[in-house]
């Protein structure tokens, strides 16, 4: 599977989705793309410092760099040099006064000037935390993602095996479904991976024999979730007499997606497995074992204190 | 493992009929079989991969870019066959 590709976020996305006043209508926003989740306050490039500045950034003016221009005789002429620096685009917080020149000087450069009644630092810790989702490196996978107890479980295996129909009573049983056959993960961080579903199919699914049917409106609001953390993979396989599979479940396996290790279950499938209570219960125990209790050690610390007392 | 650059030609009409029949074309082997664009792989056998496939393919090709069938498994060569006929 492909991973680790990266897309711009266009500027008019940010605006959006942080409620941002456009300052200069003249700009054409629809040209600017942004690239990097990293923001700058610029107050040292203000001061005439410019060694290591990284121009694709999205510069941040607040109080302190906004009172310190005003303080500055040549403070508009400052501020008008900067916007020619080849910056995405200037977002003034706490509703600051621009000045009309400095508006115009913009417009001039094609720089974007942006304007929130948010404070300094809780606007720019929401903008790092929305664009490194953006941005985070993103694949797909085939597979049905549910979200199981609130845990998020993916179920993979080959086409056919019945992830659609494990998924579809997981749903009647009142969980919520996210994504039917196509999910795209994004890496958010380093232990956290974001599943949802492709705008075009998403709360489908396909059932064999059936068709498509649409979970939102046959099973309504309550069934049907828009993105969901992945915290467990559940690996659909044919039983194969042969092959070992785990009966204590003391050790466990791990899938990679995208540079994170996910707890993955191979489970067997055979004709009268009810796959919707495996996947149930793989759910709650993997929330046991992070609320600190896992039975599998609990067992076997069970046993051995056995051995020890009747060896006594 | 079999791949191969090819041209498909299902975009222009999004009847889903032509993607049915393509998936069920690739459904008849036993080859896991693979369309990738760009950072978007999926699945010939699902419906639901081949639409959002497709969908993605309207958005964001070029009528002449090539797309890559990745076929893996016992009938390989004959699965990568009939996908080519489908698209000839």
């Amino acid at each position: 599977m492909l991973n680790g590709d990266i897309s711009n976020v266009p500027l008019q996305n940010l605006i959006e989705k942080m409620n941002l006043e456009n300052l200069t209508p003249d700009v054409d926003i629809n040209k600017i793309e942004l690239t990097m989740p990293d923001i700058n306050r610029p107050a040292l490039q203000l001061a005439g410092f410019m060694k290591d500045f990284d121009r694709n950034r999205i510069q941040i003016i607040g109080n302190v760099e906004h009172s310190y221009l005003k303080a500055q005789e040549d403070g508009v002429e400052r501020m008008k040099n900067f916007l020619k620096t080849g910056i995405p685009c200037v977002v003034f917080c706490r509703n600051i006064e621009v000045e009309d020149e400095i508006i115009a000087a913009a417009t001039e450069a094609q720089v974007a000037l942006l304007r929130t009644s948010k404070t300094t630092s809780s606007f720019m810790a929401e903008v790092i935390r929305w664009m490194n989702v953006q941005l985070a490196p993103a694949m797909t996978i085939h597979g049905v993602l549910v979200d199981v107890y609130g845990e998020g479980v993916l179920i993979t295996g080959e086409s056919g095996i019945g992830k659609s129909e494990a998924a579809l009573e997981l749903i009647k049983r009142g969980h919520r479904l996210v994504s039917d056959d196509v999910v795209e993960i994004r890496k958010v961080s380093d232990d956290t991976l974001i599943g949802m579903s492709p705008e075009m199919t998403r709360h489908f699914i396909e059932l064999r024999g059936i068709g498509i049917i649409d979970v939102k409106t046959l099973f309504g609001i309550e069934s049907v979730k828009n993105t969901q953390q992945i915290d467990l993979v559940i690996n659909l396989e044919e039983w194969d007499r042969d092959r070992e599979y785990d009966r204590m479940g003391l050790e466990e396996h791990y899938v990679n997606y995208l540079g994170n290790n996910i707890v993955c279950h191979n489970i067997p499938i055979r004709p009268g497995r009810n796959l919707a209570i495996i996947c149930e219960s793989a759910a709650v125990n993997c929330r046991q074992k992070k609320m600190g209790y896992n039975a599998a050690k609990a067992l076997y610390d069970r046993a051995m204190a056995n051995i020890n007392k009747s060896q006594e | 493992m079999v791949q191969k650059k090819m041209a498909i030609d299902i975009t222009a009409d999004l009847d889903r009929r032509p993607i049915a029949k393509l998936v069920q074309e690739a459904s008849k082997f036993e080859s896991t079989v693979y369309f990738e664009y760009k950072d978007k792989k999926v699945n010939a056998k699902s419906i639901m991969g081949m639409m959002t496939f497709i969908s993605i393919m309207n958005r964001a090709t070029a009528a002449n870019d090539l797309i890559d069938v990745i076929v893996n498994g016992s009938d390989e060569e004959e699965a990568m066959k009939s996908i080519e006929a489908f698209f000839a």
